[in-house]
């Protein structure tokens, strides 16, 4: 126990080690890369160290040196003009502003307090500059020396237009990466770096950006969910029990069930298989927030299937089923059990295609050899099932952590806990959903965002570096 | 598809299985015409659960039992209407700005397919076919990255839009739906991956360029794959519902989208009679006729899609 304990201590410190090793490899490397232009290359070279754009005008690419001139002007205007966006400023203020997160509290003769969050916000807006500009720099560089060396070997610079076509050519994919990369680092990276910095403010619902500051308090929000006396501590693992239960409960019961129904449309004899395929297919089609609220209303307490059941005389009283439940336990039974309504489907569609390429030929040998149709189902399509939607199994596990829709429209969340946010069947998700958009718990939300996120990113990492997709990614070319 | 599973046997094999079966053949074709009775009987009953729901909201939105008042929530004592007419769509188009939203929904669907689907071919097809120094460490960022939930990048999008006054506006909606699309490559990539290298080698040494190749010859063969993203990025903003509330916000009914402004019908109401369930589900047909014809028609792509997707993992 004790070696092996050893052992992997052992591992991960070489792995640290190799990490560092490879890191000062990498900074020396960079090291080495910026200086080498500056050595061999030629006075423009030389001078784009300072003025960015020299070397390419120096090597007569006119348009190319104003760009990266312009560029340059531009972002030191910028930095150290500090313009203001809703009064607050983008520039070298705004990394000092980054770490104060305001200091003006406003008074009530009209005096305006700082705004925190759009102070955090163009802090980090102003790094990504910083460093936008840093590679820009370095390019600028660069295109002065491939000028450089072009003429070493008798060739002329290349024009303006010869690197546009390039766009089209060698360099195409940066042409083609180019939008996704802009989209990506403004509409996932920002925000997410954003809301990994709010978890350490304190942004609640006492804070109105604008009129009143927040500022940085450290971990103080990890430690109060984790060993807090409050609400959000109290709720905090029985959310996550639940929401892990839930998971694993959806995900299992549908992936069952989906097969088993796969299985029922493609028995041999069953016809019309193109029909009944088509009408479970429909739950797919129709979008989630009528078919899930559709369904809340069939079995609300004033709806149909509980006047039917009355009707009926199987109940004296109406029955609460989702969010106006008696119990947490039934309000999550019916919530799993509507589900397979949803989930079924999917399943049936995945397997299907798989049940049609069950290699026949093992399938004809064990029928010869005398085996039933049972034992060949036990023994070579299961398996073979098993084997192939594992992948399928975890992202759909990864997607039930995260699943929204089902609980939002369903339950909402209730039944409720008094006195917390968090109801019975709230998810982490919509919990972060009610924390942040309802109650304005920004920075504890922003918490359990990112515990959301270190769950389902550690599942998809080991599922993906297991996957065969990964291993074998270039094989098939 | 499906008759591949009738005609598994090829010809070899067919006869010397029959030769070993003749003698089971009678005892066997009995059981085999029950259980597929039993098949038939358990896939009417599961149809009919399937379909309970969705009739029963189509029948809703034709009832006309209340003509006269303005009470339009649930019926609870008869599952078929008395009486049929178009009385809720009429309410719908006058009392409510359910037009606004449908055509919001395609303005907003519309844009963010284009650019969505433009998207992905481009990031799919550098990924699995264009040589580059940095391609692999692309790819492998670009799968960290889409490990954040979108779901979680939303709320801070929605503070960061606030504070800069621009929330509430489609065109926000359509840049959160269409900006980080090109990370949902994979399934475009598992397609690009099985085009053979030869046809752009040899493309290559015509003299076509990467741009040309792209365009001229890769595209024109990937009609299932354009036809199966197109799709999903098409339905997915009139399938959405929490990033539209999240943006567009509860209190300017005119902006919002046919999820969000249906959802007001018949939020929080536990009470019959206390929902507008009749015009929602009015609204609901309207816009479910579209969607599910488009999914129906193209079901091939899109089952060619998701089942790809799903066994490469």
């Amino acid at each position: 126990m004790i070696e092996s304990k050893n052992r992997l201590f052992n591992r991960f410190m070489s792995k640290i080690k190799h990490f560092i090793a490879s890191f000062t490899n990498f900074l020396k490397r960079s090291i080495k890369h910026f200086k080498r232009p500056f050595k061999e290359g030629s006075k423009g070279t030389k001078g784009s160290y300072f003025i960015m754009g020299f070397g390419n005008l120096y090597h007569k690419q006119y348009i190319k040196g104003g760009l990266f001139l312009t560029l340059q002007l531009l972002f030191l205007i910028i930095f150290f003009t500090n313009p203001k966006v809703n009064n607050t400023p983008i520039g070298f203020q705004a990394i000092r502003n980054f770490f104060t997160l305001g200091t003006e509290v406003g008074d009530i003769f009209g005096g305006l307090a700082d705004n925190s969050m759009l102070m955090m916000l163009f802090g980090v807006v102003t790094f990504g500059l910083i460093a936008v500009f840093l590679a820009t720099y370095k390019s600028n560089i660069y295109s002065s020396f491939y000028s450089d060396l072009r003429l070493k070997e008798g060739n002329k610079p290349t024009t303006f237009k010869e690197d546009l076509a390039e766009l089209l050519d060698s360099r195409f994919h940066i042409l083609l990466l180019t939008p996704t990369i802009l989209g990506v680092l403004t509409f996932t990276i920002l925000p997410t770096l954003f809301m990994i910095f709010i978890a350490f403010t304190n942004f609640d619902r006492e804070v109105v950006p604008g009129l009143n500051l927040f500022e940085w308090v450290g971990f103080a929000n990890f430690t109060e969910i984790f060993t807090g006396q409050g609400e959000i501590a109290n709720r905090f693992i029985p959310v996550l029990t639940w929401t892990l239960t839930w998971a694993f409960f959806a995900t299992f019961s549908c992936y069952i069930g989906g097969i088993l129904l796969a299985l029922l449309i493609n028995k041999p004899g069953v016809r019309l298989k193109k029909l009944w395929r088509t009408i479970f297919i429909l739950t797919i089609a129709l979008p989630q927030f009528i078919s899930l609220l559709a369904v809340q209303q069939l079995l609300s307490e004033h709806g149909p299937v509980n006047a039917m059941l009355m009707q009926l005389g199987i109940l004296d009283q109406p029955f609460a089923f989702l969010g106006q439940a008696r119990t947490a336990f039934t309000a999550r039974v019916s919530v799993i059990v509507i589900n397979l309504w949803i989930g079924i489907p999917f399943t049936m569609l995945m397997t299907s295609g798989i049940l049609m390429n069950v290699p026949k030929d093992t399938y004809e040998a064990a029928q010869i050899d005398g085996a039933s149709k049972f034992q060949a189902f036990r023994n070579i399509t299961l398996p073979y099932i098993i084997f192939i939607t594992t992948p399928y199994l975890i992202t759909s596990f990864i997607g039930n952590i995260t699943s929204f829709n089902i609980i939002f429209f369903l339950t909402g969340g209730d039944p409720n806990v008094p006195g917390s946010v968090a109801g019975q069947t709230d998810l982490l998700v919509t919990w972060l959903y009610s924390l942040t958009i309802e109650e304005g718990d920004v920075n504890i939300g922003s918490v359990i965002a990112i515990f959301t996120f270190i769950i389902t990113a550690s599942a998809t990492l080991l599922s993906y570096r297991r996957s065969k997709a990964y291993k074998e990614e270039d094989t098939f070319q | 598809m499906m008759n591949q599973t009738e005609t598994h046997l090829n010809p070899s094999n067919k006869v010397m299985l029959e030769g070993m079966k003749d003698k089971k053949i009678k005892s066997q074709s009995a059981s085999n015409r029950r259980s597929t009775i039993l098949a038939y009987v358990a896939l009417v009953v599961l149809s009919v659960i399937w379909l309970y729901p969705i009739v029963w909201i189509v029948l809703h939105s034709f009832r006309a039992e209340f003509r006269d008042g303005i009470f339009v929530g649930i019926v609870v004592s008869n599952y078929f209407p008395r009486s049929f007419g178009l009385d809720n769509f009429i309410r719908l188009f006058t009392m409510t700005p359910f037009i606004r939203w449908f055509f919001n929904t395609l303005f907003v669907a519309t844009f963010s397919f284009i650019f969505s689907t433009v998207l992905v071919l481009s990031v799919a097809y550098v990924m699995s076919k264009l040589k580059f120094k940095q391609r692999k460490f692309f790819l492998n960022i670009a799968i960290i990255i889409g490990l954040f939930p979108g779901f979680m990048s939303i709320i801070a999008i929605y503070y960061i839009l606030k504070s800069l006054n621009l929330t509430e506006t489609l065109f926000a909606l359509i840049l959160v739906y269409s900006a980080g699309s090109g990370l949902g490559f994979y399934v475009a990539k598992g397609f690009f991956d099985i085009i053979p290298n030869s046809l752009i080698e040899s493309a290559r040494l015509d003299g076509a360029t990467n741009a040309k190749i792209f365009t001229k010859i890769i595209l024109p063969i990937s009609k299932p794959i354009i036809i199966y993203t197109a799709l999903l990025s098409f339905t997915g903003p009139w399938m959405d519902f929490i990033f539209a509330r999240v943006i567009l916000g509860e209190t300017n009914r005119e902006i919002h989208t046919v999820a969000v402004g249906l959802y007001y019908m018949v939020h929080g109401s536990q009470y019959a009679d206390g929902n507008q369930f009749t015009m929602f589900a009015a609204g609901s047909l309207i816009v479910a006729i579209p969607i599910v014809t488009l999914f129906l028609v193209m079901q091939r792509y899109y089952i060619e899609g998701v089942t790809s997707g799903a066994v490469k993992g």
